[in-house]
């Protein structure tokens, strides 16, 4: 499978993903500036990496959610294309609106950068088909603003339509309903904090985030 | 033409800064502080013919984020 990851001023996981989609497709995915109009026919995933972009000025992914490249990005999610974004790029694509609510500063305060553990959600979503629901998996997490925010009617319907794709399984950053991480209405959008891309291989410390890749390529992969 | 642009939390979302300047208060003695919210001041200068679809476009599209976010436009 083709995949493309998208760089902007400021990302700083966009390599860590990229050695991640190499490891668990066998192809070294295109780095797209975050200028470019065009992303690359024939790509099975576009990766938003995290990082912070443009330096999380007005607020954290809002910049970067206008540039030209994300344009490309909304259209071919419309078209059902799997876009995930990690991190800033869970920010990025709620700025975008390809996915609901907003994420803001930590509860408490703090950036918080340590290894947490996710429950995984009820989703017929491709990203989280290689694990099953209720599954406990250790992952990293990196940021300071990740407090996941929505009103209650919302809340309610991504619980209802089976969008939430993790939640912490312990206190983190004050999310609401300790989601971590949630799909879009089609299944074909991923946003999540935690930090997949960082356990792939033992020597990281574990290869729970691995499943999450190849449970995607065992879906749409060619 | 010179533009304030205010951008404040809706209410009922939690402001972690906001409470924690509400609390830096209170540990400097100073007491009956019920609740601080903290926002964005955003100074434009633009078109003098700048019409006000325009502007609450702006506001709508990047300056202040609608799912958290309310925002005031004030006129110099």
């Amino acid at each position: 499978m083709k995949t493309a990851v998208i760089v902007f001023p400021g990302s700083n996981c966009d390599r860590d993903i990229a050695v991640a989609l190499e490891a668990v497709t066998g192809t070294a995915p295109t780095m797209v500036w975050h200028r470019d109009a065009d992303l690359p026919a024939d790509i099975g995933l576009v990766a938003v990496p995290g990082g912070f972009s443009y330096g999380d000025y007005l607020r954290s992914g809002a910049i970067a959610a206008r540039s030209p490249v994300m344009r490309a990005v909304v259209d071919a999610a419309g078209r059902g294309l799997p876009v995930l974004g990690i991190c800033n790029g869970f920010q990025i694509l709620t700025e975008a609106g390809l996915l609901p609510g907003a994420l803001m500063r930590n509860r408490g305060l703090s950036f918080v950068c340590r290894d947490v553990a996710l429950t995984v959600g009820e989703t017929s979503s491709p990203f989280t088909a290689g694990y099953r629901s209720g599954d406990t998996i250790r992952v990293p997490v990196a940021h300071h603003d990740g407090n996941y925010v929505a009103d209650d009617a919302t809340l309610d319907r991504i619980e209802g339509e089976g969008q939430v794709a993790f939640r912490y399984a312990e206190p983190v950053n004050g999310s609401a309903r300790e989601i971590a991480g949630l799909v879009n209405a089609g299944g074909n959008v991923l946003g999540m904090m935690p930090h997949p891309e960082r356990r792939i291989e033992a020597a990281h410390g574990g290869r729970d985030g691995r499943a999450l890749f190849e449970g995607l390529l065992s879906k749409v992969g060619a | 033409m010179k533009l304030r642009i205010v951008v404040t939390l809706k209410n009922g979302v939690l402001d972690p800064q906001g409470k924690a300047i509400e609390h830096a208060l209170g540990s400097l003695g100073f007491a009956g502080v019920a609740g601080a919210r903290v926002g964005k001041l955003i100074e434009l200068d633009v078109a003098d013919d700048t019409d006000d679809a325009t502007i609450d476009a702006m506001c709508r599209k990047l300056l202040a984020n609608t799912v958290i976010e309310n925002y005031r436009i004030e006129r110099a």
